[in-house]
């Protein structure tokens, strides 16, 4: 009800019909703290709305009646103490009255009341990376936003920019803590419905918390501009019942088994490329692009590389370990060895690359491990 | 005041100039000093320095300490705590460990970060020995236990419960070759 | 007329060394006007990129990467090149009028100051040309973005600031010695003219906050080229200090931005209004007010990188106290058109404008510095449609009015006033249409300083680059006033505003090349 009136004093400064469908206003969110925060905008709003209709109200009173044209003589006062001291005063109260609910709401965010699910949440260029501490998973979050989206090829859906791979999973009415950290530049996490944005900086952890109300998939994005592909790192907080959780949990740990057990398995040419394809575009793309022409001077071309089409092993230290000196970070630390050997496998058979060269996930495991 | 030397004259003005030139470099050991009262960023203080009574009464009041290892972009060598999470009471003294592997093909000096969340925390985790406290130079391929001995100053506020300590490793050998401290 | 007298056998050079020799406080002033006119259209040019890039979600027009040096460079070029020039330029041309003075005290140093900013800019245009582009950081160039993960042309970055730093604060140190010594006789502090005040106050501001910035930019170089770690932490450095120290400089730069404007409306509404300002002690005070709080609330650009519980508190309570001065300089703004005999001449109207939309400004401001709420705010669009409210129909409305106010004194024409008009009505739509849907799209999720864009955000966007548009080409229109005026305009009055008071218009129409040769006569009313 209460947010039904809010949306109906805005829509009074909007134009109607089409602009109506529009998102204008902050979300209400789905956990206390968001709502507090959301009540907080609005009374403060309110409060501004109405001294913007005093001030400029009497403004456009005095416009209106004393204009020359309208014959109005000039007053000639300068000056009055008494008026002035109101309005140094009136403001100020006005600030107390607004200072003392957001200092209530700011004390709230900084809880440190014990959580019941800790998640590390790393910020690297340009991806997240989520930890559940104590648990032993652990994944990167990936746009999963075609390219022929982003450059117009294909139709946008309706996800469009806010999607991921693996979203981050959470059960609602927990306490989560979450502890940011970066692995390169500055990065901001933002959940809008969640009302958390915190900075992820390089070397240090910050931390903040939640505990949803509602399942549901929210959807947020990286705040802190963290280089080129700044507005390309989404953020998807899935909130589950604590059963789908726990189900959930044990999943990703058989996942993370299988992995480890698909390495072992025989890959066929025509699977290793399918899944390498895959890889390449949400990994590699960014930065090397689709053609593999790269973005010289920073990003090397791949396509007729002579690292590509030189010597398999020497190709599969550059994606594991990384160039450090050039910005290429180590695959070995983020990807599969599954995923790692489709991509070489791939690259070394797109473009004008014809090496017929085939990388199997055990070759590039043995390596990992030999490391 | 020599007119010269007043605000409003030229080269008072320059004065100005340079002494807030000066202010801005000069916020930057301000800038530790305010964290370290203040515990801002969750910086840790150096090895502590103070008496450490092992034989203290066992509190009843118990902290989970969780810990967190991170490699920074330009360092990807394997590196774990021992347990990500244990509980201890409020002034035991606990040693761990971390494992660290440097994956490279060559040697490289390494620094690690601490960083303590939340940042009030900072002040209470008394680190007696930690591998922070130097530079870690590890063979190509070497493999080594990092230990860090620490107790949790008795006085830690009420409502905090459980701390976070991180440690990023960060490849500094470039910094150390060049003859930075 | 003996002033004029003067003129007759001593006037300006001949040709092009008129301009690069000058230490005339006249032409300087109209050299950093020129200069900044150029600098806002090559600044708005980066915005129409910008804007056309956002028009639709998708990328279409340039890559992520130049996107990103689109908006450094538009904010770098705006603020030290069009802004902080044209309000020196006003200083240039109107201290020394408005407190009887012959010519600024420090000449030649008054034409050093400007001569490097042409230097500077084309330094760091350059750098659109060097490989790996140009800065690409923000203009907040946030370590270790700008530091570590810098283009190479980050040190062309730090060399250019260097110098718009020198420009500005030689630049001030002229406008304090100026103001402190060549006063005309009997003239008292509380004398001086509004417009002389807050340029006083910005001065000591700038004098205080460039060398920080210097420092910044210093450490930055030092990061970069000599292997220390200011900011970074692999060496025991912080990049969360980078941001405490920047902002020590660029919450104080606000004010440098937005107080010259505050004076400029404080002479031209009393003008129209036919009536004396009203609470001139008070609006002097207020000022004072400003400039001491802005140098204690500069974490509030801060509240999401993870500071104490008491930290937010203070700079979320000191940042709500300067509603309070700003609030009074509004009120007597009002107070002052309150019973007055108004006329609305474009400079008026652009008075007028700036009232409100930078009360607007003002206003989201305040919801910004509640420190729960910026958690939802900040690095939104919400966060860049308050800056440009104060900031374009805040100092850049300022100083159109000022030359709408002044030019007739200064050329000797009258401008076109239909025309004057119509520019002020597209301005006020444009800048309406530009920036007010950037608070929805703000407050919906879209964060600042991306090239792509969820679809939710489309239709505002369109709006905003449909207003982005009209107003940058509004602007041309403005040239065209302007060259007009020059050329053709209709001579002006020796008093060509009515209500208008001070000692600037005691001098003929237009002012000549050297004025006040022998101090004026105060006449005390």
């Amino acid at each position: 009800m209460c947010r039904r009136l809010h949306l109906f004093c805005l829509a009074l400064f909007l134009p109607p019909a089409p602009l109506w469908a529009l998102e204008f206003n902050m979300p209400v969110g789905v956990t206390d703290t968001s709502q507090s925060v959301f009540n907080l905008h609005m009374t403060i709003f309110y409060i501004c709305l109405a001294i913007a209709v005093v001030v400029f109200g009497v403004m456009l009173w005095s416009i209106y009646h004393h204009r020359k044209s309208k014959g109005h003589e000039a007053a000639q006062f300068h000056g009055n103490i008494l008026v002035e001291v109101i309005w140094t005063t009136i403001p100020f109260l006005i600030l107390v009255a607004i200072a003392i609910p957001s200092t209530i709401t700011l004390g709230d965010l900084y809880d440190a009341s014990e959580s019941d699910i800790d998640i590390q949440v790393t910020g690297h260029q340009w991806k997240w990376h989520y930890k559940y501490i104590g648990e032993d998973v652990d994944f990167f979050s990936v746009l999963a936003t075609p390219r022929e989206e982003i450059e117009n090829r294909k139709k946008k859906n309706p996800n469009y920019l806010l999607e991921v791979d693996n979203p981050v999973v959470v059960p609602v009415h927990k306490k989560i803590r979450f502890l940011f950290t970066s692995n390169d530049v500055i990065h901001a996490w933002w959940v809008p419905d969640l009302a958390i944005k915190k900075d992820a900086i390089p070397g240090f952890i910050n931390e903040s918390w939640t505990r949803i109300k509602e399942p549901g998939l929210y959807r947020g994005q990286c705040a802190e501009l963290c280089g080129k592909h700044h507005a390309f790192m989404p953020i998807e907080v899935k909130a589950v019942t604590e059963e789908e959780y726990g189900a959930w949990l044990s999943e990703q740990k058989a996942a993370q088994k299988a992995a480890v057990a698909a390495a072992e398995k025989d890959w066929s040419m025509d699977e290793l490329m399918n899944t390498g394809a895959t890889v390449y575009e949400k990994n590699c793309a960014a930065c090397h692009q689709a053609d593999g022409s790269g973005m010289p001077p920073t990003f090397p071309p791949l396509d007729g590389s002579a690292i590509v089409q030189g010597e398999k092993l020497e190709h599969m230290k550059v994606v594991v370990n990384g160039r450090v000196d050039k910005g290429m970070p180590a695959f070995g630390k983020q990807l599969s060895a599954v995923d790692i050997a489709a991509v070489i496998t791939f690259e070394r058979n797109s473009w004008g690359n014809k090496t017929d060269d085939m990388v199997t996930p055990a070759e590039v495991q043995d390596l990992m491990d030999k490391q | 005041m020599k007119s010269w030397l007043k605000p409003t004259s030229p080269t008072g003005l320059i004065l100005i100039v340079v002494v807030m030139f000066g202010f801005g470099f000069a916020l930057v050991p301000l800038y530790d000093v305010f964290c370290e009262v203040t515990g801002l960023n969750g910086k840790t203080k150096g090895a502590y320095q103070g008496e450490v009574n092992a034989q203290a009464a066992p509190s009843e009041r118990t902290i989970t300490v969780q810990f967190i290892a991170n490699r920074n972009e330009n360092l990807s060598w394997d590196f774990a705590p021992e347990e990500e999470e244990i509980k201890l009471s409020v002034g035991e003294r606990k040693q761990t460990h971390f494992s660290v592997s440097n994956t490279y093909d060559k040697a490289v000096v390494a620094q690690a970060i601490p960083s303590v969340s939340p940042p009030q925390a900072a002040d209470y985790l008394n680190k007696i020995e930690c591998f922070c406290f130097q530079k870690q130079p590890l063979a190509a391929g070497e493999a080594k236990q990092f230990p860090l001995v620490f107790f949790i100053d008795p006085a830690l506020p009420e409502d905090i419960s459980k701390l976070t300590l991180s440690y990023t490793l960060f490849d500094i050998s470039e910094r150390d070759a060049s003859g930075g401290d | 007329m003996s002033a004029y007298a003067e003129t007759l056998h001593h006037g300006p050079a001949k040709g092009i060394s008129r301009w690069i020799l000058t230490t005339n406080h006249k032409d300087i002033g109209t050299l950093y006007l020129v200069f900044s006119l150029i600098m806002l259209f090559i600044g708005g040019t980066m915005a129409f990129v910008i804007r056309a890039e956002l028009f639709q979600p998708g990328l279409q027009l340039v890559m992520p990467e130049f996107f990103n040096q689109m908006t450094t460079m538009h904010g770098l070029i705006m603020i030290f090149g069009a802004v902080m020039p044209a309000f020196v330029g006003l200083a240039n041309w109107q201290v020394p009028l408005m407190i009887g003075a012959p010519d600024m005290a420090l000449p030649r140093l008054n034409n050093f100051s400007f001569w490097i900013l042409p230097f500077a800019f084309a330094m760091l245009l350059s750098t659109l040309f060097m490989p790996g582009g140009a800065p690409d950081f923000g203009w907040t160039f946030y370590a270790p973005l700008s530091t570590t993960y810098a283009p190479p042309s980050v040190t062309f970055f730090v060399f250019a600031i260097h110098m718009m730093g020198i420009s500005s604060i030689l630049g001030a140190i002229n406008v304090i010695v100026t103001i402190f010594n060549m006063r005309a006789p009997g003239m008292k502090m509380m004398d001086l003219p509004l417009f002389v005040w807050s340029w006083l106050i910005t001065a000591f501001l700038l004098i205080a906050v460039m060398p920080v910035l210097a420092a910044v930019v210093t450490m930055v170089l030092m990061d970069v080229h000599f292997g220390t770690s200011f900011f970074s932490a692999a060496g025991g450095g912080d990049p969360v200090l980078f941001q405490h120290v920047f902002w020590f400089f660029a919450h104080p730069e606000v004010y440098i931005m937005v107080l010259p404007a505050f004076g400029v409306i404080s002479e031209i509404i009393p003008t129209f209004a036919r009536k004396p300002l009203f609470g001139y002690r008070a609006m002097v005070l207020a000022t004072v007010a400003i400039a001491f709080l802005s140098f204690i609330v500069w974490a509030h650009h801060m509240f999401t990188v993870g500071m104490p519980l008491t930290g937010e508190l203070f700079f979320m309570y000191t940042t709500m106290l300067i509603a309070v001065p700003t609030g009074v300089k509004v009120f007597n703004w009002i107070s002052t058109m309150f019973r007055g005999a108004m006329t609305f001449e474009t400079p008026m109207l652009f008075a007028i404008a700036f009232i409100v939309l930078f009360t607007i400004g003002g206003l989201s401001g305040l919801m910004l510095a509640i420190a729960p709420a910026d958690f939802q705010y900040h690095d939104t669009y919400f966060v860049v449609a308050h800056f440009h409210y104060v900031l374009v129909p805040g100092s850049v409305f300022g100083i159109i009015a000022a030359v709408y106010y002044w030019l007739p004194k200064w050329s000797g024409k009258m401008y076109d006033e239909k025309l004057g008009q119509w520019h002020f009505w597209l301005s006020f739509i444009g800048v309406n249409l530009t920036f007010f849907p950037m608070h929805f799209v703000g407050l919906a999720g879209m964060p600042r300083r991306i090239p792509d864009y969820a679809l939710q955000f489309a239709d505002f966007n369109m709006l905003t680059s449909i207003g982005a548009f009209l107003f940058g080409t509004t602007q041309l229109l403005f040239v065209y006033i302007l060259i007009k005026t020059v050329r053709s305009g209709k001579a002006a009055d020796q008093l060509p505003w009515e209500g208008a008071r001070g000692l600037e218009w005691s001098v003929p129409t237009p002012a000549p090349y050297h004025t006040f040769t022998t101090p004026p006569e105060l006449n005390k009313e």
